[in-house]
C-alpha cells in the first residue's frame, strides 16, 4: 500500500533513527546498555550513534542489569532523560528488582514527589531458533505491574514513534521490542508523525470479528485479516499498543462493533494479556456479544530450539484464520 | 578546677555541643516512636538507630545542602539530621497524609526531595546503584554535589554492591558510600555472612580508596567523613567509609534477639556516642550542665510538638487510594 505519503523502512532502521533524533533534540537524553555502543548494539540498533554522539551519550555498561538500570533510574531522579536498553528479555529478570521496587514505586512511596523519567528498551520475542533463555514473550510480567507504563511496538510506525513520545512521559516506561522484526521492511508516514502512547489502534477496520493483539501478533492478524477478506470475511485488528494502562475503551468499543472477539497473544496463555483483556469484555461488554470470546496464546513451554517446535508454540496466521472461520461457522471449515 | 573564664569565648564548644545535641535528638526520637510503637501509633516495621546515632551525625555534617543523601530503612537519624521536621517525620511513621511521603511510605520510606533526601529503601542493597545513577546525573550536569549512600554490612554481601562498587569507578562518579557495619544483619552475624570481614578491603578490588572508622566515636567518623568529602569534591570519584558501630536495639520491634548475648550488649553499650561524647565535652569543659539540661529540655519540647503533630494529623481519603501511582 505504498504511496507517496508513506516510506519503506525497517523496523531497525525505525528504531534507530528515533534514537538519533532523541540524541539530537535533548542534551538530558542518553542511551545506556551492554554493547550499545563499541560494538553498534546486540541487534545494530544503535550502529554509528556512538560516532555521532560520543561515549557520554551513548555509553557501553558492563554486565550489570541491576546496577546499570539502577543508574539509569538514579540519573532520572536528577533530571536526566535515560533510556536504557536491555539486551534481551530473559536478562531484564535481573534488573526486575530495580525496575519493581525502584522505578514503579518510588512516586508512590514518596507521595508523588519522586518521578522517575526513565525508558528502558528491551528486546524480545520468539522466532529466532534461540531457545528458552534468549526468546520469550514475558509482556505480562511487566504489564502486571502498577507504575509503569508497558508498550508493545508491534508495528514500524511505532518502532519510529514511540520512543520519542516515551521520553515525554514523567514516569518510567518499558517498551517491549521485537527482534525478529528488525530486518521487516514496512510503512512509516513520509512526513515527521507523533504517536500517543495511551491508546490502542484499530489497524485495520472490519466489521465480522475483532483480532485484539500486540507486539509479533499485530502483522500476523494483519496478514490472517488480509487471507479473510479475500473469503468475504471483514476482520478488525485492534492493536493494543499500550499494555499498562490498558487502553479499555478502545477494547469495548471494537467489540460493540464486531460482537465478537479472539485475543491473540505469543506470551504464555495463563495469567497473561488476552486473560485481562477477555475478562475485561466479559465484565463490561458481555451482552454485546454474539459468539463466545476465545484466545490465541503461546504453548506453555519454555521455547524449544527446533523450528518446527519454536513455530508451534505460538500463534501462525493460519492458527488464526482456523480460529476465525470456526467462530464464525464458516462454510469452509 | 581553676580556670580563666574570659579565655573562654562564648562561641567556644558551640559546634560540639550541636554535635552532641544532634545524637541526643536521635536517641530521644526514636525512644520516642518506640513508646508510640507499643502504643500501636505506629506500626509495620519500626528499626530503630540507637547506638549509631556518630554514624548519621558525624557523616551528614560534612555534607552540604547540595548533597543528596540515600539510605536504608534505618533512617530517622539521618532525615533528622538532613533538617527534617520531626513532625513530619513522626505523622510520616504515623501513616498520617502530613507526612514526609504523605503518609504511603511509612518509617522505612522517609522522602524529602527539595532537600535532597532521597529515601529509605528496604530493598537491602537496591539503592546503592541509584546513588549511582544520580551521581552519574551531577557529572553529566557539571553539578559539584556529592551522593551519599548509607547501607548495612548486609547489603555488602548483595550482588548490586559489587555492581554499584564497579559502576562508579569505572564511570568516575562522586559517591560517598557509607557501610554501616552493625555486626548483625538482622540475627546473622558478620562472620556468618562475609569471608572476608575486613568491609574497607572490598573496595581495594575496585580500586576505590577505603577507609575503616569507629563509628561509635563522633569525631573519629566526622574526620574521616570529612576527608573522605574533599577528596570526593576534589576528584569526583568514588569513596568508600566503613563505619563500625553497633546497634543497641532489636533488629526491628519483632526481633527478640535471640542471636547475642546480652553481656555482648552491655559491653558495647560503654561505647555509647552519647554518653562518652557527652564525658569529652565535660571534661574539655565545652558544656555545662546547665546547657545539658537546657539541650534536653529542647530535644523534649520539640518531640513532643511532633507527637502532637503526628497526632493531630489526617488520614488521606480512602477515595484517594489510587494516587501516585502515574503522575497527575
Ligand atoms: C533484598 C532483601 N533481602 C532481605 C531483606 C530482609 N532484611 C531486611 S533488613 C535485613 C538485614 C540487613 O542487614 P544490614 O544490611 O547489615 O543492615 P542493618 O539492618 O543491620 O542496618 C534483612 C535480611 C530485605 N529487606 N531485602
Amino acid at each position: 500500500m505504498a504511496d507517496e505519503n508513506t516510506h519503506k523502512i525497517t523496523y531497525r532502521e525505525a528504531l534507530k533513527q528515533a534514537h538519533w533524533e532523541a540524541l539530537r533534540d535533548d542534551d538530558r537524553i542518553f542511551l545506556m546498555g551492554e554493547d550499545v555502543g563499541r560494538y553498534g548494539g546486540a541487534f545494530a540498533v544503535s550502529k554509528g550513534l556512538l560516532k555521532e554522539f560520543g561515549p557520554e551519550r551513548v555509553m557501553d555498561v558492563p554486565l550489570s542489569e541491576s546496577g546499570f538500570v539502577g543508574a539509569g533510574i538514579g540519573s532520572a531522579m536528577a533530571g536526566m532523560k535515560p533510556i536504557v536498553e536491555i539486551m534481551t528479555v530473559n536478562f531484564s529478570l535481573l534488573a526486575m528488582d530495580q525496575i519493581i521496587n525502584n522505578a514503579a514505586t518510588l512516586l508512590h512511596m514518596s507521595g508523588g514527589q519522586v518521578n522517575v523519567p526513565l525508558v528502558i528498551r528491551i528486546g524480545c520475542g520468539i522466532g529466532r531458533q534461540l531457545a528458552a533463555q534468549h526468546s520469550h514473550s514475558w509482556e505480562p510480567f511487566f504489564a502486571h505491574v502498577p507504575g509503569l507504563i508497558v508498550l508493545s511496538v508491534g508495528t514500524h510506525e511505532d518502532a519510529r514513534g514511540m520512543l520519542a513520545a516515551s521520553l515525554k512521559s514523567p514516569d518510567p516506561v518499558v517498551m517491549l521490542e521485537y527482534t525478529f522484526m528488525l530486518n521487516r521492511e514496512g510503512e512509516i508516514p513520509a512526513d515527521p508523525f507523533t504517536v500517543d502512547i495511551s491508546k490502542a489502534k484499530v489497524r485495520r477496520e472490519g466489521r465480522d470479528i475483532s483480532l485484539i493483539t500486540y507486539g509479533n501478533g499485530v502483522y500476523k492478524c494483519l496478514e490472517a485479516a488480509e487471507r479473510l477478506f479475500e473469503l468475504g470475511i471483514e476482520v478488525e485488528v485492534l492493536d493494543l499498543r499500550v499494555l499498562r494502562p490498558l487502553d479499555e475503551e478502545s477494547i469495548l468499543s471494537t467489540v460493540s462493533k464486531t460482537h465478537r472477539a479472539i485475543v491473540v497473544e505469543d506470551a504464555w496463555k495463563s495469567v497473561g494479556i488476552a486473560s485481562e483483556v477477555l475478562a475485561r469484555i466479559s465484565e463490561k461488554a458481555f451482552f454485546e456479544l454474539d459468539a463466545p470470546l476465545y484466545r490465541l496464546c503461546g504453548a506453555e513451554v519454555p521455547i524449544p530450539y527446533p523450528k518446527h517446535l519454536e513455530d508451534a508454540s505460538v500463534p501462525q496466521s493460519e492458527d488464526i484464520i482456523v480460529a476465525i472461520k470456526k467462530i464464525l461457522g464458516h462454510d469452509s471449515v | 578546677m581553676k580556670r580563666n573564664p574570659s579565655r573562654k569565648k562564648s562561641s567556644s564548644g558551640e559546634e560540639e555541643r550541636a554535635l552532641l545535641s544532634k545524637m541526643m535528638l536521635i536517641r530521644k526520637f526514636e525512644e520516642k516512636a518506640a513508646e508510640q510503637y507499643t502504643k500501636e501509633k505506629i506500626r509495620g516495621f519500626l528499626h530503630l538507630y540507637i547506638g549509631e546515632e556518630a554514624v548519621a551525625v558525624g557523616v551528614i555534617q560534612a555534607l552540604s545542602e547540595e548533597d543528596n543523601i540515600l539510605c536504608t530503612y534505618r533512617e530517622h537519624g539521618h532525615a533528622l539530621m538532613r533538617g527534617l521536621n520531626p513532625g513530619v517525620i513522626m505523622a510520616e511513621m504515623y501513616g498520617k497524609v502530613e507526612g514526609c511521603s504523605k503518609g504511603r511510605g511509612g518509617s522505612m520510606h522517609l522522602f524529602d526531595v527539595d532537600k535532597h533526601f532521597f529515601g529509605g529503601s528496604a530493598i537491602v542493597g537496591g539503592h546503592l546503584a541509584m546513588a549511582v545513577g544520580l551521581a552519574l546525573a551531577s557529572k553529566k550536569q557539571k553539578k559539584n554535589n556529592v551522593t551519599c549512600c548509607f547501607f548495612g554490612e548486609g547489603a555488602a554481601a548483595e550482588g548490586e554492591f559489587h555492581e554499584a562498587m564497579n559502576l562508579a569507578a569505572l564511570w568516575k562518579v562522586p559517591v560517598l558510600f557509607v557501610c554501616e557495619n552493625n555486626l548483625y544483619a538482622m540475627g546473622t552475624a558478620l562472620k556468618y555472612t562475609h569471608a572476608m570481614q575486613d568491609l574497607e578491603k572490598k573496595g581495594a578490588a575496585y580500586g576505590i580508596p577505603s577507609v575503616a572508622v569507629d563509628g561509635m566515636d563522633i569525631i573519629a567518623v566526622k574526620k574521616a567523613a570529612e576527608e573522605a568529602i574533599n577528596y570526593i569534591k576534589e576528584s569526583g570519584m568514588p569513596y568508600f567509609l566503613v563505619c563500625n558501630t553497633y546497634r543497641f536495639r532489636a533488629h526491628s520491634m519483632f526481633d527478640a534477639e535471640l542471636y547475642r548475648d546480652k553481656k555482648e550488649v552491655e559491653e558495647w553499650k560503654k561505647k555509647d556516642p552519647i554518653i562518652n561524647y557527652h564525658q569529652v565535652l565535660k571534661r574539655k569543659r565545652l558544656i555545662t550542665k546547665v546547657q545539658y539540661d537546657q539541650i534536653e529540655a529542647q530535644i523534649k519540647e520539640e518531640i513532643d510538638k511532633a507527637v502532637s503533630f503526628a497526632e493531630k494529623g489526617s488520614w488521606e481519603a480512602v477515595e484517594d487510594l489510587g494516587k501516585f501511582v502515574y503522575s497527575e
